[in-house]
Parts: C-alpha cells; structure tokens; sequence
C-alpha cells in the first residue's frame, strides 16, 4: 500500500515536472480559457454590463451566468489537459513502459489524476478571477467555505474522470477525436451541481449559501464514484 | 437484421448466441414464434390505442402517443440494464464468455434505437399538447443523456482490436456508465426541482389513466418488450456470426502465415 | 530452471497472427539471439514474454507465471527494451533515470552507477532528453533497464542507434547479467556480434521459431 501512495506520488512528481519544463498548460491551455471567457461575453450578452431587468436581478447576464460559464470553460481546458497528458506519455512510449515495468496501474492512475487535480486548481482559480474582471461578478465572505469545497471536490471528480476516459482515449490514432463524446456526458453531474454551489456562494440571483450544500453532496459522490471506478478500471482499460 | 450466408459452428467461441448451424439467416422457430407473438401484440396496440381506448379529458386525441412514448421510454431502461448487467457478467464470470459481451453489444444497440424513438415521440407529444417540442424534466434529460452515453459506447465497440479486447473495454465502459446515469438523474432531479414550475408541463403527469388505458399501456410495453427481445435475439446472433467469421478469418490468416515461411525457408 | 515456456502461441496484431503457432523453451542463464527478417514477429515474440502481448491460442509460462491469468505479475519480474524508449523527452536524462528507477524501488546508489555505466553522469545527466541524439536516448533506456536488475532481460533491437563504444558497453553488461544469473532474450539484426554473444540462436520467420542449425 504504502509502495503504491510513493509510486503515485513519483508519478505526479513527473507529470508536473514535465508541465513544468514544456510550460503546455500555461501557455496554452491557459489563454485559451481565457479567450472562451471572453467569447462567451461575444455569444451570450447583447448589452454586456448593463444590467438586466428581465432577469430580475441587478447584475448583467453574464454575471448571472458566470458561475456556469467559469465551470464551461474549465470542461473545455479539461479537454486539452487530459489530452495533453497522454500526448505525453505516448511520445515515446512511456506508458506503455510503465505497464512494461510491471508498475500498479492504480498508482498511475492516482498520480496523473492527482497532478491533473493540481493543474485544474489553479486554473480555476484564475478563470474565477477573470470572471470577476470580465463579468463583474462579486465575491462575498460569507460564501467561502462553500467556494473553496466546491472547488476542491469538482476539481477532483474531473480529474479522476478526466484520467480514466483520458486512458481509454489515448491508444492508437483515431480515439482521441472519441475524448469529449465520452467524457463530456459523464461530467455533467459535476456541471450541475459545481455551478450550483458556485452560485449559492457568491449569492447569484439570490440563492442562499444552505441551498448550495446539497449541490456539494452531489458532486462529492460523483467523485468519490468515480475515484474508485477509476482506480478498479484504469489497469484494465489500458491494458490490451 | 441481415441474414449471413450458411456457416458450421466449429469453434466454440458462441454460447447461447450462436447462429444455427447450417442456417441462411438468424431466425429459429423460437425466434419466428416470437417474432408472430410480437405482431399480435402490436396489432393489439393499434386496436386499443387507436380504437378502443378513450381520449384523454385533458389532452383529446393526442394521449394516444403515450402508448408509444412510455413502453419505448421502459425498453430503453431495460435495455440498458440489460447491457449493464451483460458487461458485469462478462468481466466477473470465470470464462469471460464472449456471448455475454454480444449481449450486451446488441442490447445497447436495441435500447439506442428504443431511446431515440422515446425522445422522438415525446418531443411530438409535447409538441401537440403544449407547443414544446422539449421539456427540461429529469426523466426526458436523463433519456437523452442515456442516448448520447450509448452511442458513446456503440463508438467504443468499434474501435478495434480483438474480441476480448473489444469486451473487455466495453463492459467497463458500460458498467461506468451504471455509476454516471444515476448521478445525472439525481442531479437534474434536483436542478429541475429548484423551480416549482406549472406541474401541468410533466409528461403524463396529470393524464388520469383510466382502467381501459392503463390496459392499453400494458399491451403496449408487453409488445414493445417482446420487440427487444426479437431484435435483441437477431442482433446476437448476428454478431455471434461475425465473431465466428472473424475466427474463420483468423484460422486462414494463421494457415497463410505458417505457410510463408515454408515458402520462405524451402 | 525454465524461464520460459511457450505452447502453440498464437498472437494477434488486431486481425493479424504476428505469431502464428509458437513453441519455445528458454532455460535460466541462456542468451537467446532472436534472428529473422522484419516483420517476422520477433517484437511480438518478446511483448508476449513480457506479459504485454495477450495471447490468443496456446499457452505459456514465463518465470512461472501463466501468461493467460499472471500477466501482472509477470511484467513485474521482466524486464523489457523495446523499440522505444519509454522516455519523457521534456525530462532531464537524470530526471528520467530516477523516476524509472524509483518506480521500480532502486536505491540511488544503483540509479548513479547505471548512469555511469552508460556513460551519461556528468554533463549529459541535466539535459532534457529530447535534445540528446538518438544513441544517447538508447544509452538513457539502458540505464533504466540495468537498474531494474530483472531475471529475465528481453531485448529489442538493442544496439541500434548506439556507437562502438556503447554496443561494447551492452555486450559487457549482458554478460555481467548472464553471469549474475539473469536469462536473456535479445532480438537483433547485429548477426556477428549477438551471435558471439549469444549461447543460443533462434530463427523467427513468419510467426513461428525453429532452433538455428548453425
């Protein structure tokens, strides 16, 4: 047990040592989550900023969209990263060698998804601040603890999701077009309900912080699902 | 539903999906006999739920699609079931027997079709009685993610491969899909309950089924699940034929290889 | 003691036998050269040993371990170079070796005698593999491997790439396994130099092994 927590920790050592050196999701993948923040602001509103009397609320559509739109965004980013990922280990090879080496497939699994998690925090954090530049939405105290659970258990189902489909998707030629058809169902749990939460905290069309808790439930057990399904599954899926 | 041309089971790679042997097609007299009781039952629909049952109070003639809607909508559960349960026997049992994964393949093929004619249907319906071709409720969600799961799945099974390969990735796709259905009900069980909305906008929620429609849904979901089974049974079976053709194919390849290298070392 | 022991194996390649009907007995301590023109399933051959490869007729052990149920295990106790490295080529040669090498629990020690056996301590070690040349990539896979320390080497086309220098490096650290009691499985077109090196030669043509005559 305690060999397969240090080899999942060696293997998210490598992954963000390599995100380090090849800097893919900071110059990539960041920017462009900020430009799919951007235009949304393009599709969605008319009359960006004003506010929007329909709505009933004092704030503009995007504000009031903007917990959903921030969770979008990350889907998109998830897209790339687990693809880029498993760009990574197929270069040279390298997945194939650890499954060579004998190496506990649960392990990798627990490493990627864990430096996937890293990875997907941050960026969250930052779309969640562009969020506040771009659609004025405010942040209040009194929602943070609601925030910061949501944002911890969301990111960690993504990323267990993310990793298991990423495994399947990553052979031969051809699968990763097959990436967001699987995936982008499987997370909608995590859509629903982290968007949810996210509005309950900032008092989004005004959803109170208790009506937010129940969201968080949901998407704790999608990932507590599917951190199990992914741990049972990962070997077998890339295995031939 | 094709028929293949005649084959003799050799290899024993089919079990309880099996072509006949020596057949032109697929059907049996089981399947034929089936196939007949599937017939009756539809033309008992029609009878009863174009003829014989009444109009709805509410909804006039147009409660009569709900004959199809609800049985396709239960097939495509079963369906699913079915293809989950499938998969789990073909990964947990000892033998790993390759007809449990046909199974579950043809299943999902018959319940994607089941699936697609319940949100067809259902969007007509809603059409006719209140103007929407759509409605955001957690049943008729929850169906469509089903649809977009499977055919997910339908791509997965074809990737490639070999046999055991293709079953092995696809039970485990399926039986994850077990885990991610109920999780996307749940959740838009409680989204769509954040707003109390009109319950009239609810497929058949204020439809009053009276004994002799209640009796029409029943006839409709016992002919609707006799259809699976017809389809599912030919759609085992002809696959069961094309894993047998691929073995055969497999056998010739083996025979033509051994033989290049008598070619080769003379 | 046999290492390996392979019945009728029949491997596929999606519909193609790469391996069509196998029999193949390896006992402890040989080296097996593996010889025979491309395409005939040497590569094959050596995935199914080491447990990557299923196999789809026939049966086989290796190391004990059934190739149809203990595939795990039998990855765990063999260790493979294939055509590829297995590297991550934005890492440093240093940052790779220790990442294989503690995934497979070698002490440091080991890690920095591999490195130097493969001539790649000093100023190789710190940069990212992806600017070394294609030998030196070898030599960086080598290293891995050497430190794995496994019971049963298998090799694919080993030499390829590498420089005099760094074949007569491999002979010797073949040797050195040879005599610390490992097996090992080479498959190579280097006929002169894995045939001195090899105890025993087997030709793979088309999908099946005979013993080579001479």
């Amino acid at each position: 047990m305690r060999s397969m927590v240090r080899t999942a920790w060696l293997v998210t050592r490598k992954d963000l040592l390599v995100e380090w050196r090849s800097r893919v999701a900071l110059n990539q993948v960041l920017p462009f989550a900020a430009i799919v923040m951007v235009i949304f602001a393009f599709a969605l509103d008319r009359f960006p900023g004003v506010p929007n009397p329909e709505e009933g609320s004092t704030g503009s559509l995007l504000e009031t969209v903007a917990p959903g739109l921030v969770w979008l965004a990350t889907l998109f980013s998830l897209l790339l990263l687990v693809q880029r990922t498993f760009a990574v280990e197929r270069e040279d090879g390298a997945l194939d060698a650890l499954r060579a080496a004998g190496v506990d497939a649960a392990a990798v699994f627990w490493g990627k998804t864990i430096a996937l998690a890293l990875q997907l925090a941050v960026l969250e954090v930052l779309l969640l601040g562009t969020a506040v530049i771009l659609y004025a939405v405010e942040l209040r105290w009194s929602g943070a603890v609601l925030l910061v659970t949501t944002w911890l258990t969301a990111t960690l189902g993504l990323a267990a999701v993310g990793t298991l489909y990423g495994g399947l998707a990553a052979g031969a030629r051809g699968r990763e077009t097959l990436l967001p058809l699987l995936l982008l169902p499987v997370v909608a749990p995590v859509l629903i309900g982290a968007t949810r939460a996210v509005e309950a905290a900032l008092g989004t069309g005004g959803t109170a912080i208790a009506d937010g808790w129940p969201w968080v439930g949901v998407v704790a057990v999608f990932a507590v699902a599917f951190g199990a399904g992914g741990t049972l599954a990962f070997g077998p899926l890339i295995d031939e | 539903m094709a028929s293949h041309p005649a084959t003799t089971t050799t290899s024993a790679t089919a079990t309880g999906g099996a072509p006949p042997a020596t057949s032109a097609g697929t059907a049996t007299r089981a399947t034929r006999l089936l196939g007949a009781l599937t017939l009756v039952g539809v033309a008992w629909l029609l009878l009863f739920g174009l003829v014989l049952s009444p109009a709805d109070v509410n909804q006039g003639e147009s409660v009569r699609i709900l004959y199809v809607h609800v049985p396709s909508a239960w097939l495509a559960y079963l369906a699913f079931v079915v293809t989950a349960v499938a998969s789990a026997m073909y990964l947990f049992s000892k033998r790993h027997s390759l007809g449990w994964d046909r199974l579950a393949g043809a299943s999902a093929e018959a319940g994607v079709l089941f699936m697609a004619i319940t949100i067809g249907v259902g969007a007509l319906w809603g059409r006719l009685t209140w103007g929407v071709f759509w409605e955001w409720d957690a049943r008729l969600t929850t169906t469509a993610f089903l649809l977009v799961t499977y055919v997910g799945y339908l791509a997965v099974r074809r990737l490639g491969g070999t046999q055991h390969q293709r079953a092995k990735r696809s039970s485990i796709l399926a039986l994850l899909a077990v885990l991610e259905i109920p999780l996307v009900h749940w959740s838009v069980k409680l989204w769509r309950s954040l707003h109390q909305e009109a319950t009239v906008l609810r497929p058949d929620g204020d439809v009053k089924m009276d004994g002799l429609m209640l009796f029409t849904l029943f006839v409709g979901i016992v002919a609707f699940t006799l259809m699976y089974v017809w389809l599912v049974i030919h759609r085992q079976r002809t696959l069961a034929a094309e894993d047998l053709l691929e073995d055969v194919g497999l056998d010739l390849a083996i025979d033509a290889r051994r033989a290049e290298r008598v070619a080769e070392v003379g | 003691m046999t290492v390996v022991e392979l019945t009728g194996v029949v491997a596929v390649l999606g519909s193609f036998p790469a391996l069509a009907g196998v029999d193949l007995t390896v006992d402890q301590g040989e080296i097996v050269l593996l010889r025979g023109p491309n395409g005939a399933g040497k590569t094959t051959l050596l995935r199914v040993c080491a447990g990557l490869q299923p196999i789809a007729r026939g049966s086989g052990t290796v190391l004990g371990c059934d190739l149809a149920t203990q595939r795990e295990e039998v990855r765990r106790r063999v260790g493979l170079l294939g055509h590829r490295n297995g590297l991550y080529l934005d890492l440093t040669v240093a940052e790779n070796v220790r990442f294989w090498g503690a995934t497979i629990g070698a002490t440091p020690e080991e890690l920095e005698a591999a490195m130097v056996r493969m001539g790649l301590a000093g100023r190789l070690a710190d940069l990212p593999v992806r600017r070394l040349s294609a030998g030196q990539q070898r030599r960086t896979a080598l290293a891995c491997l050497v430190a794995r320390r496994a019971r049963l080497w298998l090799l694919d086309e080993p030499h390829a790439g590498l420089d005099a220098a760094g074949r007569d490096e491999l002979d010797g650290i073949l040797r050195q396994a040879a005599a610390a009691g490992a097996t090992i499985m080479v498959a190579s077109h280097e006929l002169e130099r894995a045939g001195s090196l090899a105890t025993r030669t087997v030709d793979v043509v088309a999908g099946q092994v005979s013993e080579a005559v001479a």
